[in-house]
């Protein structure tokens, strides 16, 4: 075991520990338990609120993956990765007040809780739990996996010790601190990301002897490894730009982010968050896809993609250095499963038992059910990351696409379009949903776009739509659910 | 939705979020043309006949880091100048 990578990935996960102690300290004292453990109470402000934004959606994906791809195909995968620049300003400025204020009135702790109150049907509601349920569930899973590999290549350790060590160090800080110990440990881990990024992108670009030298090297290779068509000339620019979609706008729609539009404590926040957001987002996406570039001068030959990341580190800085810029993919992959962990956990609590089962249980039970159902599901994604079954990749695949195929129309026309109804929402899931799975599964990347693309398109036609058609049938109800959402 | 309209105000704070979404919306507009423009506009050409700014092809430097710098500074001018603060806090927030 390399005990100099080894310790500061150590000290890092006992900051993380303390922080869930601290939070911990907050659940107890509350008076209202449910809004503290979902929600931090609404207390966040501006650089949480950006950081734990940016943490949460920065996944497993964008420290290792993404610089893997970006190994093999040059800087036409950094080009393509910064279309999630608008992520930082686009969620914050579309969802931003309207959805702070909406969910003030209503008191909605979750995402469902919004839609509702926004669409009366107990069907909208079951159908968003499920989607969230299944989609996040399998989303996590892949997540650990990832950890769990990470944990495996730097200590030694087998998978299934590494895998515990990871549930572990999650589950604890999570059960013990809810959503506040989610939010500040994601500040901590945005900000390992930030600094190591910029740590391992100035190792790389110092190792390769200058930026000038390293593109010169690559063009010297394969000269389409510095167009923006990528190595293979297979990065279309249709296809580029489809990606605004699935990470760019798209985004709106996933659960994990939009709850944390309904968490700020006031408009000042909100204001700080946008700006830090879109400074941090860029720079960790350009910077992290970058290095994966020009990583490829410096070790040339790496087959795997996924080992890019820790094999440069290793490469070009000492020792303990590579150890702290490790914990970034780690704090990464962390930050995305505790949000999800939660969202899971408020998902059955809150939306379920809570709406439909026992509405009127007291507040200790609903203390130990959360509790005790993060702890359950913890411990199923522990099981199912154990030995991954092929179910459980395939759903994997649509998660990020699938939600946003769900949920974007729901969330986004249900603030701003008064005559958006229960039947149009659910038309728009349905669709959403199931055409998402249809062309990945017969058409995948239909006219050389991104699958996502289509199915939005699809679920938008079907919202407005079905909408329009059955105003007539919810014009009693939708009169009440306007003068509650909309009026002063 | 007019007769809506009649029987009550729409809460005023709406009319600022309504804008903010909009102007949310027009970066990303000029965001994608910024990034697009650059990108396959100087990035199309053999890559023989690059220029190079900072060592990086001209293109990847217009479109993904003078773009990003763009995109931030209207970001913070929009959210000093643009943007209006209002109170969430509604009677009796727990």
């Amino acid at each position: 075991m390399n005990w100099q990578v080894v310790l500061p990935l150590l000290i890092f996960l006992v900051v993380i520990f303390l922080i869930g102690f601290y939070a911990s300290t907050y659940l107890k004292s509350t008076s209202n338990f449910l809004q503290e453990y979902f929600l931090g109470s609404r207390q966040l402000g501006g650089f949480i609120l950006a950081m734990t934004m940016i943490a949460t959606y920065g996944s497993a994906s964008s420290f290792i993956g993404g610089p893997g791809v970006a190994y093999t195909m040059g800087l036409g995968w950094v080009l393509l990765s910064m279309t999630q620049l608008a992520t930082g300003y686009f969620v914050l400025s579309v969802l931003g007040k309207k959805f702070a204020i909406m969910a003030r009135k209503i008191r909605a702790v979750t995402l469902i809780d919004f839609l509702k109150e926004r669409y009366q049907s107990k069907w909208v509601v079951i159908l968003s739990a499920i989607s969230i349920i299944i989609f996040l569930f399998s989303a996590m899973a892949a997540q650990w996996v990832g950890g769990a590999r990470l944990i495996e290549s730097l200590t030694g350790l087998s998978y299934t010790g590494a895998l515990f060590i990871f549930a572990v160090s999650v589950l604890v800080y999570v059960i013990i601190g809810g959503f506040r110990a989610v939010a500040i440990t994601d500040t901590v881990q945005g900000i390992v990301m930030f600094f190591g990024t910029l740590i391992i992108l100035i190792g790389t670009v110092i190792a390769g002897g200058g930026m000038g030298n390293i593109v010169s090297e690559l063009a010297a290779e394969n000269p389409d490894l510095i167009s923006p068509f990528g190595s293979d000339r297979s990065l279309t620019p249709l296809y580029v730009s489809s990606f605004w979609i699935l990470v760019g706008v798209g985004v709106v729609g996933l659960p994990q982010v939009a709850v944390r539009a309904m968490s700020y404590k006031s408009s000042k926040g909100m204001h700080r968050a946008l700006i830090i957001g879109t400074v941090v987002v860029g720079f960790i996406m350009l910077g992290m896809h970058l290095t994966g570039v020009f990583a490829r001068a410096v070790l040339p030959g790496i087959e795997v993609g996924d080992t890019v990341m820790p094999r440069i580190a290793m490469e070009v800085l000492p020792a303990w250095l590579a150890g702290i810029v490790l914990a970034a993919p780690m704090a990464a992959i962390m930050s995305t499963v505790d949000s999800l962990l939660l969202l899971v956990s408020s998902a059955v609590v809150k939306d379920v038992y809570l709406n439909y089962v026992k509405p009127d249980a007291n507040d200790q039970t609903i203390k130990r059910l959360s509790i005790g159902v993060t702890t359950v599901i913890g411990i199923l994604v522990f099981a199912m990351a154990i030995n991954p079954p092929d179910l459980l990749i395939w759903l994997n695949l649509f998660s990020f696409g699938g939600l946003e195929a769900a949920f974007i129309w729901p969330v986004v026309m249900g603030l701003y379009w008064k005559r958006g109804n229960a039947s149009g929402a659910m038309a728009s899931i349905l669709t959403g949903v199931g055409s998402y799975i249809l062309f990945n599964t017969f058409m995948p990347n239909a006219f050389g776009m991104h699958t996502v693309v289509l199915p939005v398109l699809v679920s938008f036609v079907a919202y407005v739509g079905v909408s329009l058609l059955s105003s007539r049938q919810h014009a009693v109800v939708q009169e009440k659910v306007i003068t509650k959402l909309w009026s002063a | 939705m007019k007769q809506n309209d009649k029987v009550f105000e729409d809460d005023p704070r709406y009319r600022v979020a309504n804008k903010e979404a909009l102007i949310g919306v027009g970066l990303v507009i000029l965001n994608f043309i910024l990034w697009y423009g650059f990108a396959y506009g100087l990035g199309s050409k053999p890559v023989a006949e690059y220029s190079y700014i900072w060592g990086l092809p001209a293109w990847f430097f217009y479109s993904c880091i003078l773009t990003t710098a763009i995109i931030l500074v209207l970001v913070i001018l929009a959210v000093v100048f643009l943007f209006k603060e209002v109170p969430f806090d509604e009677e009796d927030e727990q």
